[in-house]
């Protein structure tokens, strides 16, 4: 117990043990019961609702829109997280490095900025730039009828989660590049090594559990963000509808509780298999 | 452990759902004849943001002076206002969980589209059984309330609250524009086939968007009350008729060919329609004389393009802006055999089963409606109220809104207030977004049958 | 500085030049439309004028959004902070069977409570506890949703903290109190600081909880009114939303600046698994 004693350990834990037991545990679990329910907030299932079972998964898997959106959220988190914000956040914490403190600190701060906006800032700022007439982007590319939003709005979202969560890569790299010795990053560069390979043969074996980590992290946060509600409501026709969108609309435009319930279950279930990959590669390593 | 908290989950769980399910009817004479009353009345609306005239009407002229009568009559009365003000859908859940857990408002606002859902609920009841048929019946304001907006706030012949105004749709266009293309500066389009080659003759000017008939999901409701539904009516059937839904019937197909026709021959913009802020664009662009025609509301007429505060100010309107009523498909063809029609919506007031004081809750429900009440909540700007004797009043001064009532409400159709409505609306949403995006209508319209027979069940769907 | 050398050192500049104007961009709105007589959901030079800010400040409920704002928040994250903390501490230096696992459940749990399918279970929680309508009530819904992914996070901060420096203290008589306040946190300190400035941004932005559970206007944060702002005809009012944007986004940026130069906004050792 490392000096801790049980019972001031017990104490340590109590009260966020207890916070996570009222008010995460307790309402999640009921959720995932609400899933074999057919509650719904308005209406005649509003007055008895009645367990259906596995109804609603099967609805669910059934349902086109589901296939869809899952199909959506990888690709999302795919192309935003695991590549974008893992590769960006990278090449940032590396280059910046190596050039003067002045211009590491601005970039480290509009990088970070990016980050703490509230999200409903962060959408009004993105509006600005994709929109049709005046938007930030229309300008720059001398393109004012292209509706960004509305014509790309997979690759919008993309570039526009790139911007929003790079910073919390950015950091854990560049801590964890201080951790590399830089004895072994001289010796690969007086054997003739190029950036690229010092980075795979040299930095990378320091850094594995780093990346991770950090793809763990950010692909549950991405999988799970709702912001592209803000920004395209899923439109349009459901080409942006990532998970937590549909689940959002189903339950608060749909009213449909226990369907949006087991969607939410599913997505659980698609975050534990996330999960248990990151855990197999992590002990592999060790 | 994890035993015994599955079962304390599916206890609770019973226990809430079982407890929320329903609530019973008390006596509508409880706590009649208290003197000391606490009433709250929850709105979708805000001092500042979302409907802002309302709540500062309700917070500074209602609450002051309704207060102050009680007081003359020895009671202290004390009126909360639980404002709100945000997006419908998320306002609607607000107020549901209000209502499953037996709490909310004592007056509360409504859609009128979702009293149907709230009565099936069972959380919103018969006005008759919340507060007594005689003390309903005895109001003198039903009288001034003509029939058909009356029955916004009925559902299944019952009546369960009073309506707070309603409005009706017409065919805005621009006579500017009209000029230039060579067409009448008094038209009235008899056929959609009239309406379409007008638009196409305003085709022909640089720069301007004939037609925009508003389509697809982005708009949500606003494609289904400016858009699929008065296309609907104009080919005869209401979109629910003896217990079933329109499927992918003659009508439907029509209508959506008629959303091919202006889209796929480039009379209207499909960008528009899948934008997020595609509505505000519209109106933006209509002010500044970049669309031809606009099926809207009468909102769009004084809110809007209004020349001093609209949202889209139009300095000329009075002058640059024209009205038409919406025609049926061929003349004679829309519903009952109208040759125009429309469609209007409003708000509605309830008061809450669940209340403590229903006898005082219906007294404050008869001042928001008395004609003294509604003329203040119009703060010196002419609209459609629930009351005839209002509206003789304050409409007269303006040509648009006194067409409105005295030629479009005599024509107009509610929509069916019914829990499954929401339902058959998305999907009507979803195949005119299917058009635009370049479907044909019989796809589109077999898409739709589909998505149709499973939210609604086949049996209440009817097709041909 | 051989020719390779310079080419070099130049395409890193330019690179970071484009990461910095793509970083920057717009970012730019924020600080244009405030001030524009005109403003637009678009970017441009702005007609300089005050009167939005005058708009913004007569709003009934403007200002005292983000008292709220800051009182909602100061107690969720300070909840979290000191909860998660402990628990980090705790939970790293004592071997618990599964406590991994556990933790990873936690996480997992944490996003579907931060849904919207959790909504009902949450409403009706509150409901029965009393707090509905209560900042303090909804400030510990919003912690107990952020907490596990702090206690990951800062789990690792503590577990890099090296144990020779708490025995030498223990050595010296320092209780387990003391040791953790004088010894563990100092050298934890960016990643408590890490934690701090997280939680206070998650729950600035949250938008669904506080509207569900706080029906008093007067009590409502910022994330909220935002989507309340709107003129007569229901349309954004972006005479009132840009300023107010910035008003709103002011706390978050001031709280890091603070933060990192008053403790290091860094992952010192950091996140390692």
């Amino acid at each position: 117990m490392a000096g801790l004693g049980v019972a001031r350990a017990v104490g340590f834990v109590a009260p966020a043990l207890l916070l996570v037991g009222v008010f995460l545990v307790f309402p999640a679990l009921w959720t995932l019961y609400i899933g074999v329910t057919d509650y719904q907030l308005t209406g005649p299932a509003a007055a008895a609702p009645s367990a259906v079972g596995l109804d609603n998964f099967a609805a669910v898997l059934d349902d086109a829109l589901f296939t869809n959106s899952l199909w959506l959220t990888a690709l999302f988190v795919l192309g935003s997280a695991v590549v974008g914000q893992n590769a960006l956040g990278f090449a940032l914490a590396w280059l910046l490095r190596r050039v003067r403190p002045w211009l590491r600190r601005t970039t480290e701060g509009l990088v970070l900025l990016a980050w703490i906006l509230p999200g409903p800032v962060v959408a009004y700022l993105w509006f600005a730039v994709l929109s049709r007439d005046g938007g930030t982007l229309g300008l720059l590319l001398d393109d004012p009828t292209t509706a960004w939003l509305v014509q790309y709005p997979m690759v919008s979202l993309v570039v526009f989660n790139v911007w929003r969560g790079t910073a919390f890569s950015m950091l854990l790299y560049t801590s964890a590049l201080a951790a590399v010795p830089p004895s072994q990053l001289e010796t690969a560069r007086l054997v003739g090594a190029n950036g690229w390979q010092a980075v795979r043969d040299v930095v990378f074996p320091h850094i594995r559990g780093h990346v991770l980590t950090n793809t763990l992290l950010i692909s549950l946060w991405t999988a799970n963000d709702f912001t592209p509600f803000l920004l395209t409501a899923g439109g349009p026709n459901h080409e942006s509808e990532v998970l937590p969108v549909l689940i959002y609309r189903q339950a608060l435009e749909g009213g449909r509780l226990g369907y949006a319930s087991a969607m939410s279950s599913l997505l659980l279930v698609g975050n534990l298999v996330v999960a248990l990959v990151y855990l197999r590669l992590l002990r592999r390593r060790a | 452990m994890g035993r015994t908290t599955a079962f304390v989950l599916v206890a609770v769980g019973v226990l809430v759902t079982g407890c929320l399910g329903g609530t019973t009817v008390e006596d509508p004479a409880r706590n009649a004849d208290a003197k000391d009353v606490t009433l709250t009345i929850v709105a979708n609306a805000v001092s500042g943001g979302k409907n802002a005239r309302g709540a500062d009407w309700i917070a500074n002229w209602v609450i002051p002076r309704f207060t102050e009568a009680q007081k003359a009559k020895g009671v202290t009365m004390a009126v909360r206002f639980e404002q709100s003000g945000t997006a419908d859908e998320a306002f609607k859940t607000k107020v549901a969980l209000d209502f499953k857990t037996g709490g909310g408002g004592d007056v509360v606002e409504l859609d009128g589209i979702w009293l149907g859902e709230f009565a099936q609920a069972g959380q919103v009841k018969p006005l008759d059984d919340v507060v007594g048929k005689a003390d309903v019946d005895a109001w003198d304001g039903w009288k001034q309330i003509p029939e058909a907006v009356q029955g916004l706030g009925r559902f299944e012949g019952k009546r369960y609250g009073v309506p707070m105004g309603t409005d009706g749709r017409v065919l805005y266009y621009n006579k500017k524009l009209f000029a230039q293309a060579g067409l009448p500066a008094d038209w009235q389009p008899r056929s959609w086939d009239e309406l379409l080659s007008a638009a196409a003759a305003l085709k022909a000017l640089p720069g301007v968007t004939p037609l925009q008939l508003n389509a697809g999901t982005a708009m949500g409701e606003a494609t289904s009350m400016q858009g699929v539904l008065p296309a609907l009516v104009g080919t005869g059937k209401p979109v629910h008729e003896d217990g079933k839904w329109q499927g992918a019937t003659s009508g439907v197909k029509d209508v959506l060919g008629l959303y091919q026709r202006i889209y796929r021959d480039g009379l209207g913009d499909p960008v528009l329609q899948q934008e997020a802020n595609g509505r505000d664009r519209s109106f933006r662009l209509f002010a500044e004389d970049k669309i031809g025609i606009l099926l809207e509301g009468d909102y769009f007429w004084r809110s809007v393009v209004e020349p001093k505060n609209g949202v889209a100010k139009m300095a000329d309107r009075d002058a640059a802006v024209g009205w038409a009523l919406m025609p049926a498909q061929r003349p004679g063809a829309g519903v009952g055999g109208q040759d125009f029609v429309s469609m209007s919506g409003g708000g509605v007031r309830v008061v809450n089963p669940n209340s403590r004081f229903p006898k005082q809750a219906w007294e404050f429900m008869r001042f928001l409606n008395s004609a003294e009440a509604v003329k203040a909540s119009l703060a010196g700007t002419a609209q459609i109220t629930q009351r005839g004797d209002v509206n003789d009043e304050v409409l007269a001064g303006d040509p648009m809104l006194s067409f409105v009532a005295d030629k479009v409400l005599p024509i107009t159709r509610y929509r069916p207030g019914l829990a499954d409505y929401p339902k058959v609306s998305a999907a009507l949403q979803q195949a005119t977004a299917d058009v635009v995006a370049g479907k044909s209508p019989d796809d589109a319209a077999k898409a739709y049958q589909d998505a149709l027979v499973k939210a609604v069940g086949e049996g209440s769907v009817a097709t041909g | 500085m051989t020719p390779a050398w310079v080419v070099r050192r130049i395409g890193l500049y330019v690179l970071v030049a484009v990461v910095l104007a793509f970083f920057a961009v717009p970012v730019l709105w924020l600080a244009s439309a405030p001030f524009d007589a005109r403003p637009g959901l678009g970017l441009r030079w702005p007609d300089w004028t005050f009167a939005n800010v005058a708009t913004t400040f007569r709003h009934p409920y403007a200002v005292t959004s983000l008292v709220n704002s800051v009182l909602l928040c100061v107690v969720a994250t300070a909840v979290t902070t000191v909860s998660a903390a402990l628990a980090a501490y705790s939970l790293s230096r004592v071997r618990i069977p599964g406590r991994d696992a556990l933790l990873y459940l936690l996480l997992l749990l944490s996003s579907v409570v931060t849904g919207t399918a959790a909504m009902v279970p949450i409403f009706v929680l509150m409901l029965q506890l009393g707090l509905i309508d209560s900042r303090f009530g909804t400030a510990l819904v919003i912690a107990g949703g952020m907490l596990p992914a702090a206690i990951f996070i800062l789990k690792d901060f503590v577990d890099s903290v090296p144990r020779s420096y708490e025995e030498s203290a223990r050595v010296f008589g320092a209780s387990p109190g003391q040791v953790l306040g004088h010894v563990v946190l100092p050298v934890a300190r960016p990643g408590v600081a890490t934690i701090l400035v997280w939680s206070f941004v998650n729950a600035w932005g949250n938008f669904l909880l506080p509207f569900l559970l706080l029906r008093d206007v007067g009590k409502q944060p910022a994330a909220v009114l935002l989507r309340t702002l709107q003129d007569e005809g229901g349309s954004a009012d972006l005479a009132v939303i840009p300023v107010f944007s910035l008003l709103y986004s002011i706390p978050v940026v001031v709280l890091y600046l603070f933060v990192s130069k008053r403790y290091g906004f860094r992952f010192h050792g950091g996140i390692k698994s």
